[in-house]
């Protein structure tokens, strides 16, 4: 276990709220974007491909716009 | 604007990191995969009110964002199992130290109020700028700002300072030398 006392330590006054210790603050922010990344870092799951491409395609058919291709590809 | 293929690929782009800040407003990564899937429908079924050109990510973020407040009105806190169905979501698990230390870091998240918890992830983790994150959360600069900054002081408190308390009486330390000082 890591022990930070000798960083809270280090302020003479209760500093609860007053002057956040920087050490601190780099941990949160490093652990929350570690939290976070750790899902961005999986990518994009089959099933928003699927759900986006599905989507794509007009439904009724119908529409007649002249310049666009049915599926957007070559 | 109409569909494009590019728009359609720029929506895909955005969907790792709307995953992430569905499961860090959540807590539950089942529940982050619904929140993301219906901000997809709808961000689709109204994809002619976005403006070419403006921030796609934010657009998709502000409708994830107001999806989440919504639902979440209704179920309150159903979902206590936020660690442990999150850590099923994480392809990599962090060894046992680190990872004990990621349990405790979400459960101090999970404990901020919501306005501080949506205004921290997005500037902290997302990388908006404070503009982009009131745009989003629909308020004023300056209240995102002070947000941030109490949910960092929360956070440090709950993290930090409570276990400060293991290794000294420092209130009554205080007090005794606050006294005798005068």
């Amino acid at each position: 276990m890591k022990e930070v006392k000798s960083q809270v330590g280090k302020s003479p006054g209760p500093g609860k709220q007053g002057g956040l210790n920087a050490e601190i603050q780099s941990r949160i922010g490093h652990q929350l974007r570690a939290m976070y990344d750790d899902v961005v870092r999986q990518g994009v799951p089959d099933r928003f491909a699927e759900l986006i491409r599905k989507l794509d395609t007009p439904e009724g058919g119908g529409g007649g716009d002249p310049t666009a291709k049915p599926d957007g590809r070559e | 604007m109409p569909l494009t293929d590019q728009l359609r690929d720029d929506i895909l782009a955005s969907v790792p990191s709307l995953r992430a800040f569905a499961i860090s407003l959540s807590g539950n990564g089942d529940r982050a995969d619904d929140l993301v899937q219906e901000t997809l429908l709808r961000a689709l079924a109204n994809i002619d009110s976005f403006q070419p050109g403006s921030n796609l990510p934010a657009w998709l973020f502000t409708i994830l964002r107001n999806l989440f407040r919504s639902d979440y009105r209704k179920r309150r806190r159903e979902v206590e199992d936020a660690e442990g169905s999150y850590a099923k979501t994480l392809k990599t698990q962090p060894a046992q130290n680190a990872h004990l230390e990621f349990e405790e870091f979400r459960a101090a998240l999970d404990k901020l109020p919501q306005d501080q918890r949506e205004a921290l992830i997005l500037v902290g983790a997302s990388g908006f700028s404070y503009e982009d994150a009131a745009a989003i959360c629909g308020c004023a600069v300056g209240t995102i700002k002070s947000r941030v900054n109490r949910a960092r002081s929360k956070l440090s408190a709950l993290l930090y300072v409570d276990g400060a308390e293991d290794f000294g009486p420092d209130d009554t330390v205080r007090a005794v030398i606050g006294g005798s000082g005068g």
